[in-house]
């Protein structure tokens, strides 16, 4: 095989694997402390887009629009924990589910009824739609930064997680929570907190995603969302490296079917990575890294 | 004697949703309404649409997305049967061609269409069961996605993502009532036939229900199936109500509204699931009709979309905050005192075992 095919399909992998890992970190940080599912995590991505939309004409630099736009997802985050899943979260796991199922659909709803049902543009800083020359590749400095990033991010969310109280309580929140709380761990304050940092995830994942669109629509949170699922349900439900590794596996596995798959059957991508889910859950439910058992019968 | 008096009291609520749905029927068909008619002709395929909802979530406490998806081969599959060659010509101009010359009366075609999505069902969900809690749900709307996907790309069978059109209106208001009749009685039946009672002892602990040898995946199974008939045939209908339909129409939203209802009235009851059902259109139609007066009237500088869902989206929040249980719980209306029956070992719910800290 051609060496420069094979380095370029690492990097596309790699830059891939890196977005699809943050949005799968984002989605599993909820659900280690909650066991939730949360199927409102899409529509996140969708409140850093419209923040950018809303900022679009502003005069400020795009960094400071940047740093906007994850705020605002991480407040809209933890503002549907504090409004609508705790106090559902004395029910059954179902309930918690359906709520995030009602919350996606509330928010997605807003965003048709203040904004517009239509595509909006997003400037897109010049820098991401370039590309650069290293040593004979073509390599656009969107995937180039992508990857930077989320390797920060995930080098400063270990440190978090590893060096803080928050993060150590966070840690034995996710391993075993009724134990966690006798020894003193506030439930509400660590479940706040990994809400904050799910919606800081999905905020910066929504620039990217954003930024390689170029538009938002009140849907765009559906790809990310499912694609968070898969890399979770790949990696390991309800460990944090689980869902950084399903997120690499998915990117190349979604980069390798895009060259590997005849074009008849591309358009079934989608439907071939969620059987992929379904076999995951039947053969290893525990994933590619264990994080704690589920439950079945048979 | 007793035992005949304790079955009457058992059945008098199966006995009193009937008559509910009969009288809906009536008075909508006296009031002679072209709209009115409609919307209770809707009210009536969803109602069947809940109903194969809570034969399998009711009663196995499992949560499933998939529903909807087998409602679309019941769709697009009665479609094909049912339309003339010309129609199909325009409508599905990939269809395979030994498809095309096949043509059979409308109710024959509904049924296929249920066969064939229960068959679906068979082959892909055996497994599945297996899965409980989170694994379970996620299985299940995995396999929603699936075949949304199969749905928006197989252009030999269904168009692609473009709208089959040009199927004749077979399905109204007497037909879609009796059908709504004919499955609320079937949804009584499993509630309280033997099949259904062990399932629902799964549902309420796993594992004791295990322990005195019931074969949970089996159960479930079957449930399954009923629940994938029930949803397909009801698919048949509303295609042959609305007569023109693309991928689109058996995804999320629709399986939103259907959960929505099934989890107002209350998920382990058939009379939760009518009376679901009926509070959520009566609400779902009231706002889009108020939606469609500020947009007429031009009421407010902008236009209004989105109002309506997003007022059931907060609907639905509360009720899961307040009443997780829906609005009939666990007894069934006018079913007289629990009897000798143990309490549920949880709250209520979809899953009393699954309790979050």
């Amino acid at each position: 095989m051609d060496p420069d095919f094979v380095a370029q399909f690492v990097l596309n992998a790699l830059s891939l694997g890196s977005l699809y890992a943050l949005m799968a970190l984002g989605m599993a940080i909820v659900f280690g402390v909650l066991r939730l599912v949360n199927l409102a995590y899409g529509e996140l991505i969708m409140v850093a887009g419209y923040t950018l939309f809303v900022l679009n004409d502003s005069p400020l630099p795009w960094l400071v629009l940047a740093v906007a736009a994850v705020l605002a997802a991480a407040l809209a985050s933890v503002l549907t924990e504090r409004i609508a899943f705790r106090p559902v979260r004395v029910n059954s796991l179902n309930a918690m589910l359906v709520t995030s199922f009602a919350v996606s659909t509330l928010l997605q709803n807003a965003a048709l009824l203040l904004v517009s049902p239509r595509t909006r543009a997003v400037s897109v800083p010049g820098l991401l739609t370039q590309s650069l020359e290293i040593a004979g590749l073509r390599v656009s400095v969107a995937n180039l930064m992508t990857v930077g990033v989320s390797l920060g991010l995930l080098f400063g969310l270990n440190l978090l997680l590893r060096r803080t109280t928050l993060g150590i309580a966070l840690r034995a929140a996710a391993d075993d929570f009724p134990m966690a709380r006798m020894l003193g761990v506030r439930a509400d304050r660590v479940i706040a907190a990994a809400f904050a940092i799910s919606g800081v995830l999905a905020g910066v994942v929504g620039l990217f995603w954003v930024a390689r669109v170029g538009s938002v629509i009140p849907t765009i949170g559906a790809g990310p969302l499912l694609i968070a699922l898969i890399a979770t349900v790949i990696g390991g439900m309800g460990g944090l490296a689980g869902a950084i590794a399903g997120g690499y596996v998915l990117g190349a596995l979604t980069v390798g079917m895009q060259l590997l798959l005849p074009s008849g059957l591309i358009d079934y991508r989608d439907a071939f990575t969620f059987g992929i889910v379904i076999l995951v859950l039947l053969v290893r439910p525990q994933g590619l890294i264990p994080g704690r058992q589920s439950a079945r019968v048979g | 004697m007793t035992s005949l008096r304790a079955a009457i009291t058992r059945h008098r609520a199966l006995a009193v949703l009937l008559v509910l749905v009969v009288a809906i029927a009536v008075t909508t068909n006296l009031f002679g309404d072209r709209l009115l008619d409609r919307i209770v002709t809707v009210l009536f395929i969803d109602l069947i649409l809940v109903l194969g909802f809570q034969v399998f979530s009711g009663n196995s406490g499992l949560l499933s997305f998939a529903q909807i998806g087998f409602m679309g081969i019941g769709a697009y599959t009665s479609a094909i049967f049912t339309m003339t060659v010309e129609a199909k010509g325009f409508a599905i101009p990939d269809l395979y061609a030994f498809l095309v010359p096949i043509q059979v009366p409308f109710i024959a075609a509904v049924l296929l269409g249920a066969v064939i999505g229960t068959l679906v069902a068979a082959a892909i969900s055996f497994p599945i069961m297996r899965l409980s809690d989170v694994a379970s749900v996620i299985s299940t709307f995995a396999l929603l996605v699936i075949l949304h996907v199969v749905f928006a790309h197989w252009s030999a069978l269904t168009n692609g993502p473009r709208t089959v059109f040009g199927l004749v209106q077979h399905t109204d208001l007497p037909t879609a009532t009796l059908w709504a009749l004919v499955f609320v009685a079937v949804a009584w039946g499993f509630k309280h036939s033997s099949l259904g009672l062990r399932l629902r002892a799964s549902r309420d602990s796993e594992f004791a229900a295990a322990t005195i040898g019931l074969d949970i995946v089996r159960l479930r199974w079957t449930a399954f199936l009923v629940s994938a008939f029930i949803c397909a045939f009801a698919g048949g209908l509303w295609a042959h109500f609305i007569t023109s339909f693309s991928p689109q129409a058996f995804y999320l939203t629709r399986t939103f509204l259907i959960l929505t209802m099934m989890i107002v009235g209350g998920p382990r009851t058939v009379s939760g699931a009518v009376a679901g059902t009926i509070i959520v259109t009566v609400a779902f139609e009231t706002l889009r009709t108020v939606e469609s007066t500020i947009n007429l009237e031009q009421l407010l500088p902008f236009q209004v979309v989105g109002l309506t869902e997003i007022i059931l989206a907060i609907g639905l929040i509360v009720v899961l905050a307040f009443r997780p249980g829906g609005l009939i719980e666990e007894r069934e209306i006018l079913s007289g005192p629990a009897g000798p029956r143990a309490e549920p070992l949880g709250p209520p719910g979809l899953e009393p075992t699954g309790k979050a800290r």
